[in-house]
Protein backbone atom coordinates (compact mmCIF):
# COMPACT_ATOMS: atom_id res chain seq x y z
CA UNK A 1 0.00 0.00 0.00
CA UNK A 2 1.41 3.35 -1.05
CA UNK A 3 0.76 6.14 1.44
CA UNK A 4 -0.29 9.40 -0.22
CA UNK A 5 1.40 11.51 2.44
CA UNK A 6 4.76 9.86 1.65
CA UNK A 7 4.18 10.22 -2.09
CA UNK A 8 3.58 13.97 -1.68
CA UNK A 9 6.61 14.38 0.63
CA UNK A 10 9.01 12.52 -1.57
CA UNK A 11 7.80 14.16 -4.77
CA UNK A 12 8.06 17.63 -3.17
CA UNK A 13 11.65 17.01 -2.15
CA UNK A 14 12.59 15.64 -5.59
CA UNK A 15 10.94 18.58 -7.38
CA UNK A 16 12.66 21.15 -5.15
CA UNK A 17 16.10 19.59 -5.77
CA UNK A 18 15.53 19.06 -9.49
CA UNK A 19 14.57 22.70 -10.06
CA UNK A 20 17.92 23.85 -8.64
CA UNK A 21 20.17 21.69 -10.77
CA UNK A 22 20.78 21.22 -14.48
CA UNK A 23 21.25 17.57 -15.49
CA UNK A 24 25.02 16.96 -15.16
CA UNK A 25 25.06 15.11 -18.51
CA UNK A 26 23.78 18.27 -20.17
CA UNK A 27 26.40 20.41 -18.39
CA UNK A 28 29.05 18.01 -19.73
CA UNK A 29 27.62 18.40 -23.25
CA UNK A 30 27.68 22.20 -22.87
CA UNK A 31 31.33 22.09 -21.78
CA UNK A 32 32.19 19.88 -24.78
CA UNK A 33 30.35 22.31 -27.08
CA UNK A 34 32.31 25.23 -25.61
CA UNK A 35 35.64 23.48 -26.22
CA UNK A 36 34.72 22.98 -29.89
CA UNK A 37 33.09 26.37 -30.46
CA UNK A 38 35.00 28.70 -32.75
CA UNK A 39 32.35 31.44 -33.10
CA UNK A 40 33.27 34.27 -30.73
CA UNK A 41 29.71 35.33 -29.86
CA UNK A 42 28.44 31.78 -29.42
CA UNK A 43 31.43 31.12 -27.11
CA UNK A 44 30.47 34.26 -25.14
CA UNK A 45 26.98 32.79 -24.60
CA UNK A 46 28.23 29.27 -23.77
CA UNK A 47 30.66 30.65 -21.19
CA UNK A 48 27.77 32.35 -19.40
CA UNK A 49 25.53 29.30 -19.60
CA UNK A 50 28.25 27.11 -18.06
CA UNK A 51 29.11 29.69 -15.38
CA UNK A 52 25.38 30.01 -14.62
CA UNK A 53 25.09 26.26 -14.01
CA UNK A 54 28.04 26.46 -11.60
CA UNK A 55 26.60 29.48 -9.73
CA UNK A 56 23.22 27.77 -9.39
CA UNK A 57 24.71 24.54 -8.09
CA UNK A 58 27.06 26.25 -5.61
CA UNK A 59 24.37 28.68 -4.43
CA UNK A 60 21.57 26.10 -4.33
CA UNK A 61 19.45 28.48 -6.41
CA UNK A 62 17.41 28.22 -9.60
CA UNK A 63 19.52 28.16 -12.78
CA UNK A 64 16.51 29.54 -14.69
CA UNK A 65 13.75 31.84 -13.44
CA UNK A 66 11.25 29.87 -15.51
CA UNK A 67 10.77 26.91 -13.20
CA UNK A 68 8.16 25.76 -15.66
CA UNK A 69 4.97 23.80 -15.76
CA UNK A 70 5.37 20.58 -13.77
CA UNK A 71 4.96 17.51 -15.96
CA UNK A 72 4.60 14.11 -14.31
CA UNK A 73 4.89 10.83 -16.19
CA UNK A 74 3.48 8.13 -13.94
CA UNK A 75 3.90 4.39 -14.35
CA UNK A 76 1.58 2.50 -12.07
CA UNK A 77 0.99 -1.23 -11.80
CA UNK A 78 -2.54 -2.65 -11.87
CA UNK A 79 -1.86 -4.25 -8.47
CA UNK A 80 -0.59 -1.03 -6.86
CA UNK A 81 -2.84 0.38 -4.16
CA UNK A 82 -2.82 3.79 -2.53
CA UNK A 83 -4.49 4.92 0.70
CA UNK A 84 -6.06 7.92 -1.02
CA UNK A 85 -6.36 9.96 -4.20
CA UNK A 86 -3.08 9.59 -6.14
CA UNK A 87 -3.67 12.62 -8.37
CA UNK A 88 -4.32 14.76 -5.29
CA UNK A 89 -1.12 13.45 -3.66
CA UNK A 90 0.95 14.21 -6.76
CA UNK A 91 -0.59 17.67 -7.01
CA UNK A 92 0.26 18.32 -3.37
CA UNK A 93 3.85 17.19 -3.99
CA UNK A 94 4.15 19.68 -6.84
CA UNK A 95 2.59 22.45 -4.73
CA UNK A 96 5.16 21.92 -1.94
CA UNK A 97 8.06 21.38 -4.35
CA UNK A 98 7.37 24.78 -5.93
CA UNK A 99 7.01 26.65 -2.62
CA UNK A 100 10.15 28.74 -3.27
CA UNK A 101 9.97 28.56 -7.07
CA UNK A 102 8.17 30.83 -9.51
CA UNK A 103 4.43 30.40 -9.82
CA UNK A 104 3.95 30.28 -13.57
CA UNK A 105 0.56 28.63 -14.04
CA UNK A 106 -2.48 30.66 -15.08
CA UNK A 107 -5.99 30.08 -16.40
CA UNK A 108 -5.70 30.11 -20.20
CA UNK A 109 -8.62 32.52 -20.69
CA UNK A 110 -8.72 34.79 -17.64
CA UNK A 111 -4.91 34.58 -17.20
CA UNK A 112 -5.45 34.49 -13.44
CA UNK A 113 -2.47 32.82 -11.75
CA UNK A 114 -3.34 29.72 -9.72
CA UNK A 115 -0.80 30.92 -7.15
CA UNK A 116 0.91 27.63 -6.35
CA UNK A 117 2.11 26.32 -9.73
CA UNK A 118 -0.57 23.63 -9.81
CA UNK A 119 -2.10 21.79 -11.49
CA UNK A 120 0.70 19.66 -12.91
CA UNK A 121 0.25 18.00 -16.30
CA UNK A 122 0.03 14.28 -15.49
CA UNK A 123 0.17 11.27 -17.82
CA UNK A 124 -0.61 7.83 -16.41
CA UNK A 125 0.75 4.67 -17.94
CA UNK A 126 -0.74 1.49 -16.50
CA UNK A 127 1.60 -1.49 -16.38
CA UNK A 128 1.59 -4.93 -14.79
CA UNK A 129 2.76 -5.58 -11.23
CA UNK A 130 2.52 -3.27 -8.21
CA UNK A 131 5.16 -0.64 -8.99
CA UNK A 132 4.80 3.14 -8.87
CA UNK A 133 7.32 5.38 -10.63
CA UNK A 134 7.12 9.06 -11.44
CA UNK A 135 9.31 11.10 -13.76
CA UNK A 136 9.16 14.86 -13.19
CA UNK A 137 10.06 17.32 -15.95
CA UNK A 138 10.04 21.10 -15.47
CA UNK A 139 8.95 22.50 -18.83
CA UNK A 140 9.67 26.17 -19.46
CA UNK A 141 7.52 28.28 -21.79
CA UNK A 142 10.29 29.68 -23.97
CA UNK A 143 11.15 26.30 -25.45
CA UNK A 144 7.70 24.69 -25.19
CA UNK A 145 6.16 27.53 -27.22
CA UNK A 146 8.43 26.68 -30.16
CA UNK A 147 7.52 23.00 -30.52
CA UNK A 148 5.17 21.72 -33.17
CA UNK A 149 3.40 18.83 -34.82
CA UNK A 150 3.20 18.00 -38.52
CA UNK A 151 0.75 15.49 -39.98
CA UNK A 152 2.80 14.23 -42.93
CA UNK A 153 1.61 11.91 -45.64
CA UNK A 154 3.40 8.53 -45.64
CA UNK A 155 5.01 9.34 -49.01
CA UNK A 156 7.17 11.99 -47.28
CA UNK A 157 9.04 9.20 -45.51
CA UNK A 158 12.26 9.52 -43.59
CA UNK A 159 13.36 12.68 -45.41
CA UNK A 160 10.00 14.26 -44.66
CA UNK A 161 10.47 13.56 -40.95
CA UNK A 162 13.92 15.16 -40.93
CA UNK A 163 12.68 18.17 -42.94
CA UNK A 164 9.74 18.65 -40.56
CA UNK A 165 12.01 18.73 -37.50
CA UNK A 166 14.52 21.02 -39.21
CA UNK A 167 11.70 23.38 -40.24
CA UNK A 168 10.37 23.63 -36.71
CA UNK A 169 13.85 24.29 -35.29
CA UNK A 170 14.57 26.87 -38.03
CA UNK A 171 11.36 28.76 -37.22
CA UNK A 172 12.21 28.64 -33.49
CA UNK A 173 15.55 30.34 -34.12
CA UNK A 174 16.96 32.00 -31.02
CA UNK A 175 13.70 31.87 -29.04
CA UNK A 176 13.93 28.49 -27.23
CA UNK A 177 17.35 29.30 -25.66
CA UNK A 178 19.67 27.17 -27.79
CA UNK A 179 21.66 24.98 -27.42
CA UNK A 180 18.53 22.85 -27.25
CA UNK A 181 17.67 19.19 -26.86
CA UNK A 182 15.09 17.66 -29.18
CA UNK A 183 12.38 15.17 -28.31
CA UNK A 184 10.73 13.79 -31.45
CA UNK A 185 7.66 11.58 -31.59
CA UNK A 186 6.97 9.70 -34.83
CA UNK A 187 3.80 7.70 -35.43
CA UNK A 188 0.63 6.96 -33.48
CA UNK A 189 -1.96 9.74 -33.79
CA UNK A 190 -1.50 13.50 -33.51
CA UNK A 191 -1.78 13.47 -29.69
CA UNK A 192 0.23 10.23 -29.35
CA UNK A 193 3.10 11.72 -31.37
CA UNK A 194 3.13 14.73 -29.00
CA UNK A 195 3.29 12.46 -25.95
CA UNK A 196 6.06 10.40 -27.60
CA UNK A 197 8.07 13.61 -28.11
CA UNK A 198 7.91 14.20 -24.34
CA UNK A 199 8.79 10.57 -23.54
CA UNK A 200 11.80 10.94 -25.85
CA UNK A 201 12.95 13.90 -23.73
CA UNK A 202 12.79 12.00 -20.46
CA UNK A 203 15.04 9.26 -21.78
CA UNK A 204 18.56 9.60 -20.31
CA UNK A 205 20.00 12.70 -22.03
CA UNK A 206 22.29 11.78 -24.93
CA UNK A 207 21.59 8.04 -24.87
CA UNK A 208 20.72 6.81 -28.38
CA UNK A 209 17.64 4.70 -29.09
CA UNK A 210 18.08 0.95 -28.57
CA UNK A 211 16.73 0.49 -32.12
CA UNK A 212 19.70 1.04 -34.51
CA UNK A 213 17.46 2.42 -37.26
CA UNK A 214 15.89 4.95 -34.89
CA UNK A 215 19.34 5.80 -33.48
CA UNK A 216 20.50 6.52 -37.03
CA UNK A 217 17.49 8.80 -37.55
CA UNK A 218 18.39 10.62 -34.32
CA UNK A 219 21.92 11.30 -35.53
CA UNK A 220 20.67 12.35 -39.00
CA UNK A 221 18.26 14.85 -37.44
CA UNK A 222 20.96 16.19 -35.10
CA UNK A 223 23.38 16.70 -37.97
CA UNK A 224 20.77 18.45 -40.14
CA UNK A 225 19.66 20.71 -37.30
CA UNK A 226 23.22 21.72 -36.45
CA UNK A 227 23.85 22.54 -40.12
CA UNK A 228 21.29 25.37 -39.74
CA UNK A 229 23.92 27.54 -38.05
CA UNK A 230 21.50 29.01 -35.48
CA UNK A 231 23.98 28.22 -32.71
CA UNK A 232 24.02 29.09 -29.02
CA UNK A 233 21.37 31.76 -28.31
CA UNK A 234 20.92 32.18 -32.07
CA UNK A 235 24.32 33.85 -32.34
CA UNK A 236 25.83 31.38 -34.84
CA UNK A 237 28.17 28.43 -34.61
CA UNK A 238 27.60 24.70 -34.76
CA UNK A 239 25.78 24.04 -31.51
CA UNK A 240 22.07 24.57 -32.14
CA UNK A 241 21.18 21.21 -30.57
CA UNK A 242 23.12 19.02 -28.15
CA UNK A 243 21.08 15.84 -28.57
CA UNK A 244 18.06 14.39 -30.34
CA UNK A 245 15.92 11.52 -29.06
CA UNK A 246 13.22 9.88 -31.18
CA UNK A 247 10.42 7.61 -29.97
CA UNK A 248 8.23 5.77 -32.46
CA UNK A 249 4.85 4.01 -32.38
CA UNK A 250 2.94 2.20 -35.13
CA UNK A 251 0.62 4.51 -37.03
CA UNK A 252 -2.27 4.32 -39.51
CA UNK A 253 -1.48 3.30 -43.12
CA UNK A 254 -2.61 6.76 -44.17
CA UNK A 255 -0.67 8.80 -41.59
CA UNK A 256 2.80 9.92 -40.58
CA UNK A 257 2.53 12.19 -37.54
CA UNK A 258 5.72 13.95 -36.41
CA UNK A 259 5.82 15.94 -33.18
CA UNK A 260 8.74 17.95 -31.85
CA UNK A 261 9.24 19.09 -28.28
CA UNK A 262 12.06 21.54 -27.82
CA UNK A 263 13.89 21.53 -24.49
CA UNK A 264 16.15 24.44 -23.57
CA UNK A 265 19.64 23.88 -22.15
CA UNK A 266 18.23 24.22 -18.62
CA UNK A 267 17.25 20.55 -18.33
CA UNK A 268 15.69 19.91 -14.93
CA UNK A 269 14.09 16.57 -14.17
CA UNK A 270 13.90 13.78 -11.59
CA UNK A 271 12.87 10.16 -11.43
CA UNK A 272 11.33 8.63 -8.32
CA UNK A 273 10.71 4.93 -7.79
CA UNK A 274 8.20 4.80 -4.94
CA UNK A 275 8.37 1.00 -4.77
CA UNK A 276 11.60 1.42 -2.79
CA UNK A 277 9.51 2.99 -0.03
CA UNK A 278 6.76 0.41 -0.16
CA UNK A 279 8.14 -1.83 2.56
CA UNK B 1 36.90 41.12 -26.88
CA UNK B 2 36.03 44.82 -26.44
CA UNK B 3 33.12 45.32 -24.05
CA UNK B 4 30.96 48.42 -24.56
CA UNK B 5 29.68 49.93 -21.29
CA UNK B 6 26.07 51.14 -21.46
CA UNK B 7 24.26 53.27 -18.87
CA UNK B 8 20.92 55.11 -18.81
CA UNK B 9 22.77 58.19 -20.15
CA UNK B 10 24.65 56.53 -23.01
CA UNK B 11 24.39 57.85 -26.56
CA UNK B 12 22.62 54.84 -28.03
CA UNK B 13 23.42 55.83 -31.62
CA UNK B 14 27.03 54.79 -30.93
CA UNK B 15 26.02 51.15 -30.37
CA UNK B 16 26.56 48.73 -33.23
CA UNK B 17 24.63 45.46 -33.70
CA UNK B 18 26.85 42.53 -32.71
CA UNK B 19 28.84 44.40 -30.06
CA UNK B 20 29.38 42.78 -26.68
CA UNK B 21 28.22 45.14 -23.93
CA UNK B 22 27.42 45.50 -20.25
CA UNK B 23 24.55 47.55 -18.88
CA UNK B 24 24.78 49.34 -15.55
CA UNK B 25 21.81 51.34 -14.39
CA UNK B 26 18.06 51.32 -13.86
CA UNK B 27 15.66 49.05 -15.74
CA UNK B 28 12.05 48.04 -15.16
CA UNK B 29 10.92 44.42 -15.37
CA UNK B 30 7.78 43.86 -17.42
CA UNK B 31 6.33 40.83 -19.19
CA UNK B 32 3.19 40.31 -21.33
CA UNK B 33 0.65 41.01 -18.59
CA UNK B 34 2.31 44.29 -17.52
CA UNK B 35 2.72 45.38 -21.16
CA UNK B 36 -0.99 44.80 -21.74
CA UNK B 37 -1.76 47.10 -18.79
CA UNK B 38 0.74 49.74 -19.97
CA UNK B 39 -0.96 49.91 -23.36
CA UNK B 40 -4.46 49.87 -21.84
CA UNK B 41 -3.44 52.79 -19.60
CA UNK B 42 -2.00 54.69 -22.56
CA UNK B 43 -5.18 54.04 -24.61
CA UNK B 44 -7.31 55.36 -21.74
CA UNK B 45 -5.11 58.44 -21.33
CA UNK B 46 -4.01 57.35 -17.86
CA UNK B 47 -0.37 57.69 -16.71
CA UNK B 48 1.89 54.64 -16.79
CA UNK B 49 3.38 53.50 -13.46
CA UNK B 50 6.86 54.16 -14.86
CA UNK B 51 8.30 57.15 -16.69
CA UNK B 52 8.53 55.54 -20.13
CA UNK B 53 10.46 58.42 -21.74
CA UNK B 54 14.07 57.28 -21.95
CA UNK B 55 13.37 54.12 -19.96
CA UNK B 56 14.97 50.68 -20.13
CA UNK B 57 12.63 47.67 -19.87
CA UNK B 58 13.91 44.21 -19.00
CA UNK B 59 11.63 41.38 -20.10
CA UNK B 60 11.81 39.19 -17.02
CA UNK B 61 9.84 37.65 -14.17
CA UNK B 62 12.11 36.48 -11.33
CA UNK B 63 11.70 33.60 -8.91
CA UNK B 64 10.74 34.85 -5.43
CA UNK B 65 13.58 36.33 -3.37
CA UNK B 66 14.58 34.18 -0.44
CA UNK B 67 15.15 35.71 2.99
CA UNK B 68 18.08 38.14 2.83
CA UNK B 69 18.17 38.20 -0.97
CA UNK B 70 17.60 41.26 -3.19
CA UNK B 71 15.88 39.23 -5.89
CA UNK B 72 15.53 35.62 -7.05
CA UNK B 73 16.90 34.12 -10.28
CA UNK B 74 16.12 36.55 -13.06
CA UNK B 75 16.96 35.69 -16.67
CA UNK B 76 15.36 37.20 -19.77
CA UNK B 77 12.09 35.91 -21.22
CA UNK B 78 11.20 35.60 -24.92
CA UNK B 79 10.90 39.14 -26.31
CA UNK B 80 8.62 38.15 -29.19
CA UNK B 81 5.68 37.95 -26.79
CA UNK B 82 6.02 41.70 -26.25
CA UNK B 83 6.12 42.50 -29.98
CA UNK B 84 2.43 43.48 -30.14
CA UNK B 85 2.97 46.12 -27.45
CA UNK B 86 6.54 47.34 -27.99
CA UNK B 87 5.99 49.74 -30.95
CA UNK B 88 3.44 51.72 -28.92
CA UNK B 89 5.87 52.06 -25.99
CA UNK B 90 8.78 52.94 -28.29
CA UNK B 91 6.67 55.73 -29.78
CA UNK B 92 6.12 56.96 -26.20
CA UNK B 93 9.88 57.20 -25.62
CA UNK B 94 11.05 53.74 -24.51
CA UNK B 95 14.75 53.59 -25.42
CA UNK B 96 16.22 50.26 -24.29
CA UNK B 97 14.63 46.81 -24.45
CA UNK B 98 16.45 43.86 -22.92
CA UNK B 99 15.28 40.31 -23.58
CA UNK B 100 16.06 37.22 -25.62
CA UNK B 101 15.22 36.07 -29.13
CA UNK B 102 13.96 37.64 -32.34
CA UNK B 103 11.79 40.75 -32.85
CA UNK B 104 9.10 41.40 -35.46
CA UNK B 105 9.54 43.72 -38.46
CA UNK B 106 7.09 46.17 -36.81
CA UNK B 107 9.31 46.37 -33.72
CA UNK B 108 12.43 46.86 -35.84
CA UNK B 109 10.71 49.72 -37.70
CA UNK B 110 9.74 51.33 -34.39
CA UNK B 111 13.30 50.94 -33.12
CA UNK B 112 14.63 52.82 -36.16
CA UNK B 113 11.88 55.47 -35.99
CA UNK B 114 12.67 56.22 -32.34
CA UNK B 115 16.44 55.62 -32.27
CA UNK B 116 16.05 52.91 -29.63
CA UNK B 117 18.00 49.68 -29.16
CA UNK B 118 17.27 46.01 -28.46
CA UNK B 119 19.83 44.23 -26.31
CA UNK B 120 19.91 40.50 -25.57
CA UNK B 121 20.95 38.76 -22.39
CA UNK B 122 21.69 35.03 -22.30
CA UNK B 123 18.48 33.01 -21.93
CA UNK B 124 18.72 30.68 -18.98
CA UNK B 125 21.59 32.55 -17.30
CA UNK B 126 19.25 33.54 -14.48
CA UNK B 127 21.53 32.78 -11.52
CA UNK B 128 24.43 34.68 -13.10
CA UNK B 129 22.20 37.68 -13.91
CA UNK B 130 20.79 37.65 -10.37
CA UNK B 131 24.36 38.21 -9.15
CA UNK B 132 24.53 41.43 -11.23
CA UNK B 133 21.43 43.01 -9.65
CA UNK B 134 22.15 45.39 -6.76
CA UNK B 135 18.68 46.84 -6.05
CA UNK B 136 15.10 45.71 -6.56
CA UNK B 137 11.82 47.37 -5.65
CA UNK B 138 8.32 46.30 -6.69
CA UNK B 139 6.57 49.39 -8.01
CA UNK B 140 3.37 48.33 -9.79
CA UNK B 141 0.81 45.57 -10.36
CA UNK B 142 1.66 43.44 -7.28
CA UNK B 143 -1.35 41.23 -8.12
CA UNK B 144 0.62 39.92 -11.10
CA UNK B 145 3.08 38.11 -8.81
CA UNK B 146 6.28 37.36 -10.69
CA UNK B 147 4.94 39.53 -13.53
CA UNK B 148 4.71 42.65 -11.33
CA UNK B 149 6.74 45.67 -12.45
CA UNK B 150 10.00 46.01 -10.54
CA UNK B 151 12.58 48.78 -10.61
CA UNK B 152 15.95 47.06 -10.64
CA UNK B 153 19.52 48.33 -10.74
CA UNK B 154 22.08 46.36 -12.74
CA UNK B 155 25.81 46.35 -12.21
CA UNK B 156 27.40 45.14 -15.45
CA UNK B 157 24.67 42.96 -16.94
CA UNK B 158 26.32 41.00 -19.82
CA UNK B 159 24.58 41.74 -23.14
CA UNK B 160 24.91 41.76 -26.89
CA UNK B 161 23.58 44.59 -29.05
CA UNK B 162 21.05 42.66 -31.16
CA UNK B 163 19.33 45.55 -32.98
CA UNK B 164 20.94 48.98 -33.13
CA UNK B 165 19.35 52.41 -33.67
CA UNK B 166 19.77 52.04 -37.45
CA UNK B 167 17.81 48.77 -37.39
CA UNK B 168 20.78 46.49 -38.04
CA UNK B 169 19.84 43.09 -36.64
CA UNK B 170 22.10 40.15 -35.77
CA UNK B 171 19.27 37.64 -35.16
CA UNK B 172 17.85 36.07 -38.29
Amino acid sequence: MYRCELIADRLASAVDSALKKIDTRVVDMLCAARREETDERAAWALDQIIENARIAENGNCYPCQDTGVAMLFVRIGTDAQTDGDLTAALTEGVRRGYREARKSIADPLTRLNTGDNTPPVIYYDVTGGNGLEVTFLAKGAGSENMGGVRMLTPSKGRKGIIDAVVGIVRDAGANPCPPILLGVGVGGTMDKACLLSKLALIRECGRPSADPDVALLESEILESVNALGIGAQGLGGNHTALACAVETFPTHIGMLPVAVTIQCHSVRHAHIDFAEDNA
Amino acid sequence: MNVRQITNDSDLTELVAGEVAEFSGVAYTARDAAHKRFVEAADAGRPLPIDIAGAAIYYAGPTPARKGEIIGSCGPTTSARMDDYAPRLLDMGLKIMIGKGKRSPAVIDAIKRNKAVYLIAVGGAAALIKSRITECEEIAYPDLGCEAVRRIVFDRLPLLVAIDTAGNNILK
